[in-house]
């Protein structure tokens, strides 16, 4: 049983152990290991693309994330007096955005996006003083943060409204006996309590967007994000400087993930203490 | 917001390939008659989603079990966190590695240096099953974990108590409570692997491709938005139809379901 368990979690582990041992190569051949260096992080760090591509991935995470927080939280608060049939139809839709497949998510956004853009464009040049050079809407930022943010929001409500369901509702009404406003209570009582679960909520929201590939094939238009940009160099061929940014983004996931986890274990073990 | 893109992809189901590539109008059923030119994309994701998550379950089920029923509380977080974390680190990346390992100069290169010959291992159906293991094996195990886990411990001692060898207990206490487990985490991947594109793309290289594929061909490289439309609307149908019977034969069989929590 103990010697199962643990063939199973090398088979978790190796493969992202071989592509950590890889990026150190100093050799130029993907799958022969000739030596120890950095270089091909320092090659990686200095290609143009990788850093434009990183930055794309990071504006699209932290907007995404940042929307996705806020609107997340004040929906899982008003879900809380939702009650009854709605109820359950709400629940019910939140999970569903969480299990469709992404690419279903990223062709639904995908045509959505471009027949709505068809049709605001000719209105929006027929308003604009100059035709030339009115503005046109087309697929990018706006597309990937909005397709990422939709699909985070979800993440967000299902992780803090888990968290206001573990609440002391006793805690509200002392407050509310004590004297203090509604508003006071919420941000003196029931922010703190429900924080951990925002914060946990918005570093998961970054992890998904950061790490997603499918959603922003479809939506991404002209611009590149990170995932796309390794998908693209692999189908070239499989480099040691893929190797390095893989390992760059392996780290970094693993770091917010574990920050995730750790916020939200503390924010357990505060509720039975 | 979630509804109104799907009726869209209904409606564009029917429509005409555009003149320069994306979709006119129109109403016809030829998209849905021609869907037999991707019959080996569906016939491979028929195949293999299935297989997969058969492959997932039998894998996961001893490993959700060691980690409920024969592991210390206190060991027990970290050695989920563990299963958890790969999950949620990007698929990409980590099916990536296994071009690495089953590829010319990884374990094939192995085995032919043992002497066994020289085989084929990366880009065909067993590359991207291992592929699908991999990366959906850590959504199994947390259903079946937690059906094995809210499990009442009394049962298995009342059967050993009235003298069931423990094999007995397992198959007719433990196996049949654990089933609404199983049956979830089942469902879970089902439903991903059946629209899966990356881990096909990476591992199958062009030879073993799914649905997922062809629809990334139809939508972004060929850009017939109305055929692709048809595709995806059977592949939802095909989706809906299966999950249905599933869930009805599973409902019969083990009742309720458990809940699952990923974080």
């Amino acid at each position: 049983m103990r010697i199962y368990a643990l063939a199973v979690y090398l088979f978790l582990y190796i493969p992202i152990a071989i592509i950590a041992l890889f990026s150190f190569n100093a050799g130029k051949a993907a799958t022969q290991f000739t030596g120890f260096s950095v270089q091909w992080y320092g090659k990686a760090l200095s290609n143009r693309f990788v850093v434009e591509a990183f930055q794309n991935s990071l504006t699209v995470a932290l907007s995404s994330a940042l929307l996705a927080t806020l609107f997340g939280t004040l929906a899982a608060l008003a879900l809380q007096s939702v009650t009854g049939k709605w109820r359950a139809v709400f629940d019910a839709l939140i999970y569903i955005a969480v299990m469709v497949p992404g690419i279903v998510i990223g062709i639904a956004t995908l045509i959505a996006l471009v027949t709505v853009f068809n049709w605001l464009n000719p209105i929006l040049a027929a308003l604009w003083p100059l035709a030339e050079t009115a503005p046109q809407l087309q697929l990018g930022y706006g597309s990937l943060i909005a397709a990422h943010g939709l699909f985070s929001l979800a993440l967000v409500i299902i992780i803090v409204r888990a968290r206001i369901s573990g609440m002391d509702r006793s805690l509200i009404e002392a407050s509310a006996d004590l004297g203090a406003t509604p508003f006071g209570t919420f941000v003196q009582v029931t922010l703190p309590q429900i924080f951990p679960a925002i914060l946990a909520g918005f570093l998961l929201a970054v992890t998904f967007s950061f790490d997603d590939f499918i959603i922003a094939f479809f939506v991404a238009g002209s611009k590149t994000t990170l995932p796309i940009y390794i998908f693209s160099s692999i189908r070239r061929g499989v480099t040691p400087e893929v190797n390095a940014i893989g390992s760059m983004v392996l780290t970094l996931s693993l770091t917010l993930l574990i920050t995730a986890q750790a916020i939200l274990q503390r924010g357990r073990k505060s509720d039975k203490a | 917001m979630l509804v109104l893109p799907l009726i869209v992809v209904f409606v564009f189901s029917f429509g005409a390939r555009g003149p320069a590539g994306g979709y006119a109008p129109g109403f016809s059923l030829e998209n849905f008659m021609n869907l037999g030119a991707r019959w080996a994309a569906f016939k491979n994701t028929m195949v293999l989603a299935p297989v997969g998550t058969l492959a997932c379950a039998v894998i996961a089920y001893p490993l959700a079990y060691f980690l409920a029923l024969r592991v210390s509380a206190k060991r027990r977080t970290l050695l989920l966190i563990l299963v958890i974390v790969p999950f949620w680190t990007s698929i990409l990346i980590r099916s990536y590695a296994w071009i690495f390992i089953l590829g010319g100069k990884g374990i094939p290169a192995l085995i032919a240096w043992m002497g066994f010959g020289s085989i084929q291992l990366i880009n065909t159906p067993f590359a991207v099953l291992v592929g699908i293991v991999y990366g959906y094996l850590p959504l199994m195990v947390f259903p079946i974990y937690v059906s094995l886990e809210q499990l009442d411990k009394r049962l298995l001692e009342a059967s050993a108590d009235l003298g069931c060898p423990p094999g007995r207990t397992f198959l007719s206490v433990t196996l049949p409570l654990s089933m609404p487990g199983v049956a979830t985490g089942s469902m879970l991947v089902f439903i991903l692997l059946m629209g899966e594109f990356l881990i096909p793309a990476m591992l199958g290289g062009g030879k073993v491709f799914f649905v997922g594929n062809a629809l990334v061909d139809l939508f972004l490289q060929s850009r017939n938005w109305a055929f692709g439309s048809a595709v995806a609307v059977a592949l939802v149908l095909i989706m809906l139809v299966t999950v249905t019977a599933y869930m009805r034969a599973t409902r019969r069989w083990a009742g309720g379901r458990a809940d699952v929590s990923l974080m």
